[in-house]
C-alpha cells in the first residue's frame, strides 16, 4: 500500500506528510553540517537518536556521516542498549564518544542522589564534553511533541556558556532560515525531528524497516512496581521492602536511566503491533514511563534552563 | 481511490482573551490528541484555580511565566492528526508585543485561523494578524468568529463581524476567506457540528482544515534549489563522486534539464538526481535531493542552481518589507548580515523608506529607524550579490533574514520587493 502510494503521489508531485517530515528532517542537518565545524549527535540507542542517525545517513549518502555520536552514559544502563549501540556504530562506521556518569561520581565531581536515579546527573558530563570535544552543534531528538515546554523550543536552539536555555530570549525562526550563528563558547542544540510525533516516528520505523533495540517489543522480564510505574531491577538498585519483584511481559516506550525508565504492559512484539498501541494510547509516553518528568508541571523546563537535552 | 496522507502547516491568530488558547485547546481535545494524563493535570490545576470544569486553554501554555500570568508568550507549536491529514498548528499569541511571533507563525503557515469575539468583532489585533497574513503571503484565511455561545448563536452579530473582516480582507488584498460561527468552550462547530447555529451550513473548522487545498503544483513554479552542502566522498567506493544537496525550493527538475547557477551565472546540465541515496529521473519541491551537472564546477554552499528559463535576479541592492523582531531597532546605517537560502553577505542599511501602520494599513514616512514588532520598507546594499526572487512569486527565494553581527542575534525578516 505504501508503495501504491508512493507511486502515485509522485505522479502527482505531492509528498506524503512523512516524506514532508523527512525531507525537512535533512535539510535540518545539512544546515548543520554547512554551517557549523564540530557537530555532534546524542546517541543513546533509544528510537528518536536511531531515527535521527538513519536520517544523517540518508542525508549525506553516499558519503559517510561526517560527525561523530556522543553518548551520556548513566551507567544504568539495558544490556541490549549497549550492545545495539555498539552494533550500529560498527556498521556505520561512525566514531563513539562515549561521557561515562560514573567517572564524574569517582572523581567527587558528582555526587550519588538519595532516590539513586541518574537523569539530572546527565547534565554536567553532558556539557563538559561538549566543552571538551568543541562542538559548536549538538543534535538532539527531543520533539516538540513530547512535552509543554519543548512545543516552544526552536528547531536551533542556543545555549549560553553555561549551557543554559532562556525561554524569553529565543530567536525566532522564520521560513526555513535557520541561524546558527553564536560566540565563542556558546553552542547551538539542534533538534532535526521538532515536528514529529511518536506516531510518526514509529511510522517512519515501519517505513524505513530501521533495527531497534529488543527491549522496545514485548518480552517478558522480573520487574516491580514503585510509584505506579514499573521497573527492572539492576545494579542500579533494586526493590525496596514492601516491592515485590513479578515476571510480567513487558515493553518500553522510551529508553532511559534503568532507575527511572518504567515499562508498560503491552503484548505488541513487533513494529506494526506498536503502531496500533501507540495509536490508540491515551497515555503521554513521557507521563507513562519517566519518573523524572513527574516532579511538577515545570519539571522539563527547568531542567532545560539548566542545559538538559 | 488511494489518497496520500498530507501535511497541512497553519497559524491561529487572535486578540487577547478572544479565546485562542481554549480553541486550540478544544481542536486537540475534540481530535482525541490530548491523552489522559495530560487532561489530568489540566482538570487539577483548574479545580485549584476554582474553574469550573477543565480550562483547556491551560494545554498551551507551556511556560512558567505565561501559566502564572495568563498569557501566551511565545509561539508554541501543536501536532494532531486525523484519518486524511497531518496538522503542524502554529499557535501565536495576540499581545500587540508580539507581533514578531505572529509573522514567524505565519512565515511557515499555509493556512491562517484567525479568531474574533463575537461581541467585539474586528478590532485592531485583528486588522492587524490579517495584515501580517496578507503580507507573509499565508494562502489561505479562515475567520472563526468565536464565543457564539454568549450571544445564544444568533446570527446577526456574526453577520456584522463577517462583513467588518471582509472589508478589511479587500482592503489587504485577501481574495477569500472562511467565515465560521464557533464556541471553543462549548464546542460548537470546531470538530463536532453545532445544532445551535441551524442558520449556518459551512464547514466546521476541522473540515475546512481538512479540505483546504494544500500547497501548490510545483510544475507552476520555476526550479530554484539553494545549495547546502557539496557532498563528495573521496572514498575507494566513489572517489570522483561530486553533488550539489539541497532542498527543492519551487519548480520541478529532471535529468538533462539546462540549468543555471547564480549569482555566478554558470550553465550547465542536470546528469544525475538523488533523492535521499535513490537515483531518479525527476524530483520537486520541497524534496531533499542531490543534483549531479555535467561540468566539473567550483560551485558552492550559498548558491543557487535555477531553471534556465526563468532564473533568478543576481541583485546588490535590494528593496524589502521587513519585521524588527529583536528588542533592538533596525537603524539607517547599520552593518548587518542577510541571509537569504543558504548564502549569508555583509549587508548595509542604506534607508528605511516607510512604515507599515498595521491598524490603518497606511504606509508613513519613517524616521531613522524601526523597533521591534514594526513593519516598514528599507533598502539593503549588499557585499557581494546574491540570486534571489519576489516574495510575492517565490516564498523561499524571496525570504530573508538579518543577523546582527556581533552576537548573531536575529534582528528582522523580510520579503524582497525586488
Amino acid at each position: 500500500m505504501e508503495t501504491t502510494g508512493d507511486l502515485l503521489s509522485q505522479a502527482r508531485r505531492t509528498l506524503t506528510y512523512l516524506d514532508e517530515l523527512e525531507s525537512e528532517a535533512v535539510h535540518v542537518f545539512r544546515e548543520v553540517v554547512g554551517e557549523f565545524d564540530r557537530p555532534v549527535l546524542l546517541f543513546s540507542g533509544g528510537k528518536d537518536s536511531v531515527v535521527m542517525l538513519h536520517l544523517a545517513v540518508k542525508a549525506f549518502a553516499p558519503s559517510p556521516v561526517p560527525f561523530p555520536v556522543l553518548h551520556i552514559d548513566t551507567g544504568h544502563n539495558f544490556e541490549e542498549v549497549i550492545e545495539y549501540r555498539d552494533r550500529t556504530v560498527e556498521r556505520l562506521g561512525v566514531r563513539l564518544v562515549v561521557a561515562r556518569v560514573q567517572e564524574w561520581i569517582d572523581s567527587g565531581r558528582l555526587r550519588e542522589r538519595a532516590d539513586q536515579t541518574r537523569n539530572p546527573l546527565q547534565t554536567i558530563p553532558l556539557l563538559e564534553t561538549i566543552t571538551a570535544g568543541k562542538f559548536d552543534a549538538v543534535f538532539g531528538g527531543g520533539r516538540r511533541d513530547e512535552e509543554k515546554a519543548r512545543a516552544k523550543e526552536r528547531v536551533f536552539s542556543l545555549r549560553d556558556e553555561f549551557g543554559q536555555w532562556d525561554p524569553r530570549r529565543q530567536r525566532p525562526e522564520l521560513w526555513d532560515l535557520y541561524n546558527g550563528r553564536h560566540r565563542p563558547g556558546e553552542h547551538v542544540r539542534v533538534f532535526p525531528l521538532s515536528n514529529w510525533t511518536e506516531l510518526d516516528v514509529w511510522r517512519y520505523i515501519a517505513r524505513e524497516r530501521i533495527d531497534l533495540p529488543s527491549l522496545y517489543f514485548a518480552h517478558e522480564r522480573e520487574v516491580f512496581q514503585r510509584d505506579g510505574m514499573w521497573l527492572a531491577p539492576g545494579d542500579w538498585g533494586g526493590p525496596r521492602s514492601g516491592e515485590t519483584v513479578i515476571r510480567k511481559t513487558v515493553r518500553y516506550r522510551t529508553v532511559g536511566d534503568m532507575s527511572c525508565t518504567g515499562a508498560v504492559e503491552s503484548g505488541a512484539g513487533d513494529v506494526a503491533t506498536v503502531i496500533v498501541e501507540v495509536a490508540a494510547s491515551r497515555l503521554t509516553e513521557r507521563g507513562a514511563t519517566r519518573a523524572d518528568d513527574r516532579m511538577s508541571e515545570a519539571a522539563m523546563e527547568d531542567r532545560k534552563r539548566e542545559g538538559y537535552f | 481511490m488511494y489518497t496520500t496522507h498530507e501535511l497541512l502547516r497553519f497559524a491561529t491568530a487572535g486578540s487577547v482573551d478572544d479565546g485562542k488558547s481554549t480553541l486550540v485547546g478544544r481542536l486537540l481535545h475534540d481530535t482525541k490528541s490530548v491523552l489522559a494524563d495530560q487532561l489530568d493535570a489540566v482538570e487539577r490545576v483548574s479545580r485549584d484555580r476554582g474553574f469550573e470544569g477543565a480550562d483547556l486553554a491551560l494545554l498551551t501554555d507551556g511556560l512558567r511565566a505565561e501559566r502564572e500570568q495568563g498569557i501566551t508568550i511565545d509561539v508554541a507549536y501543536r501536532y494532531f492528526s486525523t484519518a486524511t491529514r497531518s496538522f503542524i498548528l502554529a499557535d501565536t499569541p495576540g499581545h500587540v508585543q508580539y507581533t514578531r511571533n505572529m509573522v514567524t507563525g505565519a512565515s511557515t503557515a499555509e493556512a491562517a485561523l484567525i479568531l474574533v469575539d463575537v461581541r467585539h468583532g474586528v478590532v485592531e489585533q485583528t486588522r492587524r494578524h490579517a495584515a501580517v497574513a496578507a503580507l507573509l503571503g499565508v494562502r489561505h484565511v479562515a475567520l472563526a468568529v468565536n464565543k457564539m455561545d454568549l450571544i445564544d448563536f444568533v446570527e446577526g452579530p456574526y453577520l456584522a463581524a463577517l462583513a467588518d473582516f471582509g472589508d478589511v480582507a479587500t482592503a489587504l488584498g485577501i481574495t477569500e476567506f472562511t467565515p465560521i460561527p464557533d464556541s471553543a468552550l462549548r464546542g460548537d462547530n470546531v470538530v463536532d457540528r453545532s445544532d445551535r447555529t441551524p442558520w449556518y451550513d459551512g464547514p466546521t473548522m476541522l473540515e475546512y482544515l481538512e479540505r483546504v487545498p494544500v500547497g501548490v503544483n510545483p510544475a507552476s513554479l520555476p526550479f530554484r534549489m539553494p545549495v547546502q552542502y557539496v557532498n563528495r566522498p573521496r572514498t575507494p567506493s566513489h572517489p570522483d563522486f561530486r553533488g550539489y544537496s539541497g532542498r527543492i525550493a519551487s519548480g520541478v527538475v529532471r535529468v538533462g534539464d539546462p540549468v543555471v547557477v547564480g549569482p555566478s551565472g554558470i550553465q550547465t546540465e542536470v546528469t544525475g538526481l538523488e533523492v535521499l541515496g535513490v537515483p531518479v529521473i525527476e524530483a520537486f519541491a520541497p524534496q531533499s535531493i542531490t543534483v549531479i551537472l555535467r561540468d566539473e564546477l567550483d560551485i558552492n554552499r550559498g548558491e543557487v542552481i535555477a531553471a534556465v528559463d526563468e532564473p533568478p535576479s543576481v541583485v546588490r541592492d535590494l528593496l524589502g518589507t521587513i519585521c524588527v523582531v529583536d528588542d533592538r531597532p533596525v537603524n539607517t546605517g547599520d552593518r548587518v548580515l542577510l541571509r537569504t537560502g543558504t548564502a549569508t553577505v555583509p549587508a548595509i542599511v542604506r534607508g528605511i523608506r516607510d512604515r507599515l501602520d498595521l491598524t490603518t494599513l497606511a504606509r508613513a514616512q519613517a524616521e531613522d529607524s524601526l523597533c521591534l514588532n514594526e513593519l516598514g520598507t528599507i533598502e539593503l546594499r549588499l557585499a557581494q550579490p546574491v540570486a534571489v526572487d519576489p516574495y510575492s512569486r517565490l516564498r523561499n527565494s524571496g525570504s530573508f533574514i538579518l543577523i546582527e553581527p556581533q552576537d548573531g542575534s536575529t534582528l528582522a525578516g523580510g520579503m524582497i520587493e525586488v
